[in-house]
């Protein structure tokens, strides 16, 4: 089981890797050319998430995982606001700087480091707020 | 809104997002989790956070362009948009993505491809808001004169 679970893991992250680069949206050049509406105009990045949502559906159909969460909430559109302001900033999503940085892009390589900072200092902060939340 | 025809790559981007989702049904299968990138990275700010099936996702998307650069030496793998005298704007973002993914508990892969595969309400708004807001920065940074950098 626990074989099954890594070697699936590490099976999975190079196939994600994969397909980021084949996509072509570990070029921050083009993902850019996607989020820029107005300009010259790029589709591109739609027909990736239109392709891997259509794959990754049947997956989460068939193992029963597919979504029961609940409403957007203000945390989720702030956020989702911040996260958006970065990403049309850089052009860097979380995946794709993953995968740059593996390559020894110095953009990315620069990127990183910074991302995993804001992840790890808001995780530790929202597990204080829950820690404390407990001990009322 | 004008499609640059001669950037518009639909196959190669069709290929990769069926490869995308096809590791995204690979890893809830055999590890029952969730490809969202940015809470597979948060989980290493905790104790029991290193586990392996993580610590091996992670170290396949780091492999990912030495194995393309194996197979298709001439596949381009991450381009050279920025330079160094962007460094600083990279920084900034980084905080960003990495604080609003935390705080929004998914990026473009966890609530983008992986909760819309789902179909999951919240992943739709902030996939709505988070693409919004991207499209609003890049409209003004190359369109508003003045605003750029």
């Amino acid at each position: 089981m626990k074989a099954r679970e890594t070697l699936g893991a590490l099976a999975a992250g190079l196939l994600f890797g994969v397909g980021l680069i084949v996509s072509g949206m570990t070029d921050p050049a083009k993902v850019l050319a996607f989020l820029d509406f107005a300009g010259a105009w790029d589709p591109s990045l739609a027909l990736v998430m239109a392709g891997a949502i259509a794959v990754a559906h049947i997956g989460f159909r068939a193992t029963g995982r597919l979504a029961r969460e609940g409403r957007a909430d203000g945390r989720l559109i702030l956020g989702s606001v911040l996260f958006g302001l970065g990403w049309g900033l850089a052009g860097y999503c979380p995946g794709p700087v993953v995968v740059a940085a593996g390559a020894l892009s110095p953009a990315a390589l620069v990127m990183l480091p910074a991302l995993l900072a804001g992840l790890w200092i808001t995780e530790r902060w929202l597990a204080r707020g829950a820690a404390r939340d407990q001990s009322k | 809104m004008t499609v640059d025809w001669q950037v518009f790559t639909p196959w190669s981007a069709l290929a990769g997002g069926l490869l995308i989702g096809a590791a995204a049904a690979l890893l809830v299968w055999s590890a029952g989790r969730i490809a969202g990138i940015s809470g597979i990275l948060a989980g290493f700010a905790r104790r029991d956070g290193f586990s392996a099936w993580r610590i091996a996702f992670v170290a396949g998307l780091l492999a990912a362009p030495w194995l393309v650069g194996a197979l298709a030496p001439q596949w381009p793998l991450v381009g050279t948009h920025w330079s160094a005298a962007d460094y600083p704007r990279l920084i900034v973002a980084g905080l960003l993505v990495g604080i609003g993914t935390r705080l929004a508990n998914g990026c473009t892969s966890g609530h983008g491809v992986c909760g819309l595969a789902r179909l999951s309400l919240r992943s739709l708004w902030a996939v709505a808001v988070f693409m919004g807001t991207a499209g609003l920065v890049v409209f003004a940074v190359r369109h508003v004169p003045g605003a750029g950098a």
